[in-house]
């Protein structure tokens, strides 16, 4: 790792102030991508500054949404009561991320932001409606994510929380690389009252994507039959020593048939 | 309860690990230590024009930076090769040097170029960068079988062809192919793969320019050698002034072998600054320059009679040995793969060619089993194939052509004895182990979930405790491949074991003390084990090949042995008694028809207080030493099972079953050899289902981490059933045949064999391994459109 | 450069270090407890775990910077040799190791993961170990290791 200086703000606003003093600085949350990105020496910020001490790890029901701090950490969402409750889904998709290890540091707000495209939670925040919540405004995740390992955040702009829908009907089945054990294919699939949302992660070479053809068939009929005829192509798919275009193409059918239960 | 032979003790070895005590080469620092990081090429094959180090030696902390002109200029040389054989034309294996800093040229993605040595690894890491070379880039040679028509890697080295060697009778065995009523052909690769010990290799070199001396401390399966090959062949200095250590070392299976670049380098690097070097590899610094394993391509054709016993078989291979020859590299193909051909069947005709290729990949050498596992698998899958052919239950055509039990000692067609084993008992008990009648069941109940469920059946054969050197010698062999074994006993009766054989896992500590308490009727906790250190031990040859206990535990006895006779004369002395007349047993010395008897302890104690002693016939003192060289290799063998389903809709394989029966002769610890069966099992399933070392065209290795390179978890296993049959080995006074790589050699075929099984109602008939969810979708899904067409 | 403190196996340890200090490197270079070890680069082998205030990390992939503060448990400060903590006496018990690199690492993982579940199925367990690798036991005996230790410790 390169030399760096490391900072630990206790706000958002000193947060703010901090990465401007820096000219390549970066925010530093669970930092389960971040660190074994400078491990490498891929990249070499000039400071880092750590959110934790920023107060955003506060998980609370809204009513129709529940709020996520961006700092709350997998097993922190895995574990509460409010997920639990609210959208069990969320809960048990923040269980299945990586290990013990990186749920116990890993953030929901570092995953969103660093958007790798065999992430989870962009599946979440897609299906699930979510709001991403930063120091300046609200972005509708249909607006956040903009290709892969890229989102509408602008330049030191932070997140704060992410508000998630609360579905009638929800569920996430991923299956995973069997080496790194990230999202080869994720699909979460949510129903709401207007409709029933499909996102996609871990398969599209412009990361995570809503499923328009699945999200017509099983808004109309929500089952797995109707799904049973779809021809899901391809083509945009990323394709790579573990899984073919074609055999992602077959996971994510096979994936949401499961997931429609 | 008794803590001798047959005992499943707990290791003594154990609250070390447990506690964070353990010393890896890696947790040793030296006052004024300095760390290297190497330059290495990121291009397969390319000349070296220029290498400018200026910028690098100028750097913050940098201390030296060396390349490939210093080692030449200090006549340095390259890690040497310990086994060739003899070409089909009657030349010698080719052998390319193999400098241990690259010199004008590079032959694989890793190949070290050059070497910065600061005072921090960050600081020798930041110099690295600035390390600037200049390539001419040659085309990679990375498909094994374009390789001898491609691009010439060494000049020393036509067609990229090393060795291509033959071994059996070709005329006899081609007749038999073409008499024969059915000749079954199949075509397998061995998939490449990377040991990965946990452990990274790392070395620690220093330098006493007062005695004129070198220390390394190395992550080593044999430090003997380690200090041979470099003190002798390799920088030409005195054996004595260089001291090898081993310490604890965290798994090899086989990569720890061998000399390194790395480790020679920082050893000669460490005289030139006079300064201690530390270098530790990182993962993917492993991924890229340990020795890989497998990598072959077999054609097998086995031919039957019309009572389907097998009347012949040839296998022709061409094997991945990548840039360099490594160590042992040309042994594995050859004398440990195409000696292993017969298996565990009579087969009267067999044939092998092997030719051993050259690429721009890492240098490819022995990997757990080690030649064996391929030889296994090849023919395990074409016993399958075979009895698919002619509509026979797989069991019960293995077993028409078993080896009978009475025809032992058995005579191969390829160069082994058996000395002894009885094959049908194994399988028997394996398949009741699986309940093997009732598999049918399992496979209909799988079925109505939507799983198909198979079962896979592997019955092998091993060559292990490595190895009687005349043989060894005849064959290739450069070096003697004996051990040895010194026992010394304190005056008050404690005993220290000295072994050239290297614990890095197996439980030397344990096991030989087991031995000794059980020979000598001591406690264990009075038994301590030495090995892994040129200064302390007895030049020996280290541990691999399954050879410690079958090779260094029977030079333990014959030690432990000398001791004994030794401690009789005494206590006949003591006694007033005749030698003959003194009986030893459970620690006492007694004399037969009387009462009179002495504890072993007396017996030391008089040995080293030698008031009342018979000094005109023995000297004091009571230490001896011996070497033990086999008449023979050990044949461990076994019947293992494997059942899976598989998830038509998403390729998943899970092995949800697994009996494995080994006979590896006597046991002295129980509990020990099932750990090594079921990490070898691991291994196998890892090499079946999972992992495998993948070069794209360009020669650059795609799997170079764990993102990539898929190790075996815990959750992508089952848990295992192991049982055991025994015909005890018949030439060492153990009894004993080795099991480390049993599980590894047993394995792969078995899951194969299953996956097969389980997808025939689907008209699949063959599959690659690794049989990763991918492979195993897709050969559904072509086997279903070549059915629709 | 600047002192970091931490408190290690309820010794304070403060370094004057880098920023850029990796907790294990802090663990191993600067505390000098060796025990805790670096297998891969990618935090995936699990060679390195330790506890952070209580719960598992990796400490290959944390910052000692932010770690400043905070109590670690290392394999050395759960038991000590004439005393082992019953998870390190099960893995003894059930040869749970071999070559003993992986094993603190998969020790530290056991015991937080039979903490947060004492009744652990055969497949609990196997999932809680996904992020630590071991190549010789092929996991067999670190099941049972685990098993018996979550009884040991009864939890």
């Amino acid at each position: 790792m390169y030399s760096t200086k490391y900072v630990k703000p206790n706000s958002t606003p000193e947060a703010l102030e901090a990465i401007k003093s820096l000219s390549e600085g970066k925010f530093l949350a669970g930092g389960m991508t971040l660190i074994p990105t400078l491990k490498q020496r891929l990249a070499s910020p000039d400071g880092l500054v750590d959110i934790s001490g920023c107060n955003l790890d506060t998980i609370a029901d809204e009513g129709e949404t529940i709020k996520i701090g961006a700092m709350s950490r997998h097993v922190s969402v895995a574990e509460s009561p409010v997920v639990k409750k609210a959208i069990p889904t969320l809960a048990s998709l923040a269980e299945g991320i990586g290990d013990r290890q990186v749920r116990n540091r890993g953030t929901l707000g570092g995953s969103v932001a660093n958007n790798d495209p065999s992430a989870c939670y962009p599946s979440a925040v897609l299906a699930l409606k979510a709001t991403v919540h930063t120091n300046s405004r609200s972005i509708a995740a249909d607006d956040f994510f903009t290709g892969m390992f890229e989102t509408a955040l602008e330049e030191d702009e932070i997140i704060e929380s992410i508000s998630f829908s609360k579905p009638t009907k929800a569920n996430y089945v991923k299956f995973p690389n069997p080496a790194s054990r990230y999202a080869m294919v994720g699909v979460f699939v949510a129903k709401f009252g207007e409709g029933v949302r499909v996102a996609v992660t871990g398969a599209g070479e412009g990361g995570v994507f809503r499923h328009k053809e699945m999200e017509t068939a099983l808004s109309s009929n929500y089952s797995s039959d109707s799904l049973s005829s779809l021809n899901i192509a391809s083509d945009g798919l990323i394709s790579d020593l573990h899984a073919s275009a074609e055999y992602r193409a077959n996971l994510i059918k096979e994936m949401t048939k499961r997931a429609v239960v | 309860m008794s803590e001798g032979i047959g005992a499943s003790v707990t290791r003594k070895e154990d609250k070390k690990f447990l506690t964070g005590k353990g010393r890896y080469t890696d947790d040793i620092n030296r006052p004024g230590q300095t760390h290297a990081y190497f330059v290495r090429s990121d291009v397969a094959h390319a000349n070296i024009k220029s290498i400018d180090t200026k910028a690098a030696s100028s750097a913050d902390g940098v201390v030296a930076v060396y390349t490939g002109e210093d080692v030449v200029a200090d006549g340095i040389g390259g890690p040497i090769c310990g086994w060739v054989v003899p070409c089909r034309d009657g030349s010698a294996t080719k052998e390319p040097p193999h400098p241990i800093l690259a010199n004008g040229k590079v032959r694989y993605v890793g190949d070290h170029v050059a070497v910065v040595i600061a005072e921090t690894l960050a600081q020798a890491k930041s110099a690295a960068e600035l390390v600037e070379v200049e390539y001419e880039e040659l085309p990679a040679v990375v498909d094994l079988e374009k390789a001898s028509s491609a691009t010439e890697i060494h000049k020393e080295v036509p067609d990229n062809c090393y060795f291509d060697w033959e071994l059996g009778d070709e005329a006899s065995t081609d007749k038999a192919l073409k008499s024969a009523s059915r000749v079954v052909k199949l075509t397998v690769r061995n998939n490449r793969l990377v040991p990965n010990a946990m452990e990274p290799r790392a070395a620690l070199a220093e330098y006493d320019d007062i005695s004129e001396s070198y220390t390394l401390h190395t992550t080593s399966q044999n430090p003997q050698l380690t200090r041979l090959v470099i003190a002798a062949f390799m920088f030409q200095i005195p054996e004595s002034k260089l001291r090898v250590v081993a310490p604890d070392v965290g798994g090899g299976f086989g990569s720890k072998i061998y000399v390194y670049a790395e480790e020679a380098v920082c050893t000669w690097a460490s005289k030139k600054i006079n300064r201690p070097i530390k270098w530790t590899a990182d993962r993917t610094q492993a991924f890229l320059s340990d020795a890989h394993g497998r990598d072959h391509i077999n054609n097998v054709q086995l031919a039957l009679d019309d009572n389907n016993k097998i009347v012949g078989l040839r296998v022709d291979t061409i094997c991945n040995l990548g840039s360099y020859l490594s160590a042992f590299a040309v042994s594995v193909p050859t004398y440990l793969h195409g000696t292993l051909l017969s298996g565990v069947y009579d087969i009267p005709a067999i044939y092998t060619n092997v030719k051993g290729m050259a690429t721009t990949t890492a240098p490819v050498d022995a990997y757990r089993g080690a030649g064996r596992p391929e030889a296994t698998y090849l023919l395990e899958r074409t016993m399958d194939a075979a009895a698919r052919e002619i509509g026979m239950d797989p069991t019960e055509f293995r077993r028409l052509n078993f080896i009978p039990k009475d025809a032992f000692p058995y005579q191969t067609q390829v160069a082994l004895q058996y000395d002894t084993g009885d094959y049908e008992p194994q399988l028997d008990k394996a398949m009741e182990m699986i309940d093997y009648k009732n598999f049918e069941t399992r496979r209909s109940e799988a079925a109505k979930r939507g799983m198909y469920r198979g079962i896979g059946v592997s019955t092998y054969i091993e060559a292990c405790g490595i190895a009687p050197s005349a043989v060894a010698g005849a064959l290739g062999s450069r070096v003697g491949l004996y051990e040895s074994a010194s026992v010394r006993v304190d005056p008050t009766g404690t005993i220290t074991v000295f072994t050239g054989a290297h614990s890095h896992g197996q439980g030397h500590a344990t096991t030989f003390a087991q031995i000794v308490s059980e020979k000598l009727g001591v406690p264990l906790a009075n038994v301590d084990l030495i090995h892994g250190d040129s200064e302390k031990n007895s030049f020996g040859m280290g541990t691999y090949g399954s050879r410690s206990l079958a090779v260094g535990g029977a030079a333990l006895v014959k030690a432990l042995d000398k001791v004994i006779e030794k401690s009789k004369k005494i206590a006949a002395h003591l006694m007033e008694a005749s030698v003959e007349d003194v009986e030893f047993k459970e620690g006492k010395f007694a004399v037969a028809g009387t009462d009179k008897e002495k504890a072993f302890g007396e017996i030391a104690l008089a040995a080293y207080v030698p008031h009342n002693y018979p000094h005109e016939t023995l000297e004091p003192g009571l230490e001896e030493s011996a070497f033990y060289d086999p008449l023979n290799f050990t044949y461990p063998s076994g019947a293992h099972i494997a059942e899976v389903e598989v998830d038509p809709a998403t390729g998943v394989v899970k092995v949800v079953d697994w009996a494995a029966c080994d006979d590896f002769g006597n046991l002295i610890n129980p509990m020990i050899v099932e750990g090594q069966v079921h990490g070898g099992i691991a291994q196998g399933i890892g090499q079946a289902l999972l992992e495998d070392a993948h070069y794209d065209e360009n020669g650059q290795l795609l799997t170079a981490s764990y993102m990539d390179y898929c190790m075996p978890r815990a959750d992508d296993l089952p848990s295992f059933k192991v049982g055991y049959t025994n015909t005890p080995c018949t030439h060492n006074d153990l009894g004993v045949k080795g099991c480390g790589e049993a599980g590894a050699i047993a394995s792969p075929p078995a899951i194969i064999n299953a996956i097969i099984d389980a997808l025939s109602p689907l008209g699949v008939t063959d599959m690659s391994m690794p049989a990763t969810p991918q492979k195993v979708w897709k050969a559904i899904q072509d086997s279903q459109s070549i059915a629709a067409e | 450069m600047g002192d970091i403190s931490l408190t290690i196996n309820g010794k304070v340890e403060t370094h004057d270090v880098g920023d850029n200090t990796l907790l294990v490197d802090f663990i191993r270079e600067k505390a000098g407890l060796t025990g805790t070890h670096i297998g891969c680069d990618t935090s995936q082998c699990g060679a390195c775990v330790v506890h952070l205030d209580g719960v598992s990390v990796k400490a290959c992939t944390i910052l000692a910077a932010q770690a400043a503060g905070s109590e670690v448990t290392t394999i050395e400060g759960i038991g000590s040799s004439d005393s082992l903590h019953p998870m390190q006496e099960a893995f003894q018990e059930n040869h749970g190791l071999q070559c003993g690199f992986c094993t603190p690492g998969m020790v530290m993982s056991a015991i937080e993961l039979v903490s947060k579940n004492k009744n652990a199925s055969e497949k609990e367990i196997r999932d809680g170990l996904e992020g630590n690798i071991c190549r010789c036991t092929g996991y067999h005996n670190i099941v049972k290791s685990v098993k018996a230790g979550a009884e040991k410790m009864g939890v």
